[in-house]
């Protein structure tokens, strides 16, 4: 029984070193994402609709009252509208790109430095220009794309302002940040297939786009999946593109301006705290399981 | 394979338009700000509108350089021992928390940022820069853990069992063995958060106030401003964009392994 107890002492004392030392972390983490995240909700169930007011517990009061607000279904609509493009339009052009440099190609380096640099500057200063080339002026007063498109006979369009699809001219700046990054991540998938397993395929007979789709697109699953995730959580939180490039105008809310609008124009903690509850849930559903998911595939292997 | 090599240098074109854009309207004089001269060259070169941007700019990058450089040192040294921890002196539910730890790393910030506003203004770091240093080094305690300790995996079990054999404790066994490989991981999560920190928008528009206003915040104010005129618009934010412009140049490689590393974040 000592002895045993003993041994189980002795274990201890070879493990808990490194729990103190990732104790700091483990603290910092439990308050500032989990206790914070706990706090934002509960804030989100009371009726703190103004700055200095206690606030009681209501429930799930906010969570259903907010979706009487006509702007409050813009915003989902515009954030599902802008996700849809965003994830959609990254994710074929980083695979096309990466498709067509998977067999390597002289200047490969240079090619992917410049798909690649818009992943290294900030929302805010790419937004600057997007906004000058999606200016909606048209005719004398084009400047940016409409220009270039009126000379070279391309209809002139609003872009972001454009009532219905605003959202989807919002995705062409994302797009441009974030496809170099799918490219390399594709680029890092189409070089992990082994060369074998292609000429094992053509042995067989298959001709090379049989090789392509029955070899190489279900080995590139787990990139896309990774690329899917990825793309899809930063679509959701949204929120520095859209106020580099239009600012808090309506006609391109989403949930994140939403919130800020709450927070700091309309003084209703209550409320941002309940946008922001959604933010998370919304992309909450398909991270946990997703990370669940990767941690045991890890363990496994 | 023609084919393949002329579609790449349309991308490429097209991916460097709006570089094109700012260059050529950041060196223009507020003369020629007329749309029908929108896409052509400056017939004067003037770096006006860069003066005046820098004017404007710089005390916000001051700023940024105080919150950047401090922040991604510390994020190394926490990410550095976590990742040590969970990779090489692990203990029960190790597992577990860092799974935990992970989902960190994928939640919108906005749901933790009104209580995190409250908590500034308890303890008296609302609208300082140490704040935001103070947020930005416990929201990434999850990348900077998973680079180092996605690193240290690759170091030989042998290694560490031999320096414990020879008496060595944990922090010992850091410091002679683990600490003097660490280099590449340290250089890839200094770039990342330093990156990250350089561009981040949200956590700064929360968390500072005028005085403290790092670089992203004060060049969207510059934008805001309906009298700024693109030229100055443009050449801020090319000045904002330097620095870490300058990173990916220089250090691209360990860019791209940060990136790779960040594949589960975005």
């Amino acid at each position: 029984m000592a002895r045993k107890g003993g041994s189980a002492l002795r274990r201890a004392r070879a493990w808990l070193p490194g729990l103190l030392l990732v104790t700091p972390s483990i603290i910092a983490i439990g308050v500032f994402v989990y206790g914070m995240l706990g706090w934002n909700f509960s804030l989100a169930m009371t009726d703190k609709h103004d700055e200095v007011s206690e606030g009681n517990f209501v429930g799930l009061q906010n969570f259903v009252d907010i979706w009487d607000e006509p702007r409050w279904h813009l915003s989902v609509n515009h954030a599902i509208l802008f996700t849809v493009v965003f994830v959609l339009g990254a994710l074929v052009l980083g695979w096309f790109l990466a498709f067509l440099m998977e067999k390597g190609i002289r200047g490969e380096g240079t090619f992917r430095a410049i798909y690649l640099f818009p992943m290294a500057i900030s929302f805010v200063a790419t937004g600057i220009v997007w906004r000058w080339l999606m200016n909606s002026g048209q005719d004398e007063r084009a400047v940016g794309l409409n220009r270039l498109f009126d000379v070279v006979g391309l209809p002139q369009w609003a872009w972001f302002r454009d009532q219905d699809w605003g959202m989807a001219a919002m995705a062409i700046p994302a797009i441009w940040q974030m496809s170099g990054y799918v490219m390399a991540l594709f680029l890092a998938g189409f070089r992990g297939i082994p060369e074998e397993l292609r000429e094992a395929a053509r042995v067989d007979g298959c001709t090379e786009w049989g090789v392509y789709r029955h070899v190489v697109l279900p080995l590139l699953r787990p990139v896309t999946l990774s690329a899917l995730i990825i793309l899809g959580h930063i679509s959701l939180k949204t929120f520095d593109l859209v106020m580099a490039v239009s600012g808090k105008q309506i006609i391109t809310d989403v949930p994140a301006v939403f919130m800020w609008v709450a927070v700091f124009d309309f003084h209703d903690p209550a409320k941002g705290a309940t946008i922001a509850a959604y933010i998370v849930l919304s992309v909450a559903v398909f991270v946990i399981p997703y990370l669940i998911w990767s941690v045991r595939k890890e363990r496994r292997s | 394979m023609i084919l393949r090599r002329g579609l790449l240098i349309v991308f490429a074109v097209v991916f460097l338009i709006p570089v094109y854009v700012l260059l050529v309207t950041s060196f223009k004089p507020l003369t020629e700000a007329n749309p029908s001269q929108a896409w052509n060259l400056p017939q004067v070169w003037t770096l006006e509108a860069w003066r005046v941007a820098w004017e404007k700019l710089a005390p916000g990058i001051w700023n940024s350089v105080l919150l950047a450089v401090p922040g991604s040192l510390l994020s190394c040294v926490l990410g550095s021992m976590n990742g040590y921890v969970l990779s090489k002196w692990r203990f029960p539910g190790a597992d577990v928390l860092f799974t935990l730890f992970l989902f960190g790393m994928f939640i919108p910030y906005q749901g933790v940022m009104i209580p995190l506003v409250q908590l500034m203004v308890n303890i008296g770091l609302y609208g300082e820069i140490s704040g935001l240093v103070l947020a930005h080094v416990v929201y990434g305690i999850p990348i900077c853990t998973l680079i180092f300790r996605n690193y240290y995996v690759t170091i030989p079990d042998e290694l560490i069992e031999a320096s414990r054999v020879d008496g060595a404790g944990m922090l010992r066994t850091y410091w002679s063995v683990v600490l003097p490989v660490s280099a590449p991981a340290f250089a890839v999560v200094i770039i990342w958060q330093f990156t990250s920190l350089w561009n981040d928008f949200l956590f700064a528009v929360f968390l500072t106030g005028p005085t403290s206003w790092p670089t992203t915040v004060m060049l969207n104010n510059i934008a805001g401003a309906q009298a700024t005129p693109y030229s100055q618009q443009m050449a801020a934010a090319l000045l904002a964009s330097i620095p870490t412009m300058l990173i990916y140049l220089l250090l691209g490689r360990f860019f791209m392994r940060g990136l790779m590393a960040g594949a589960l974040k975005g």
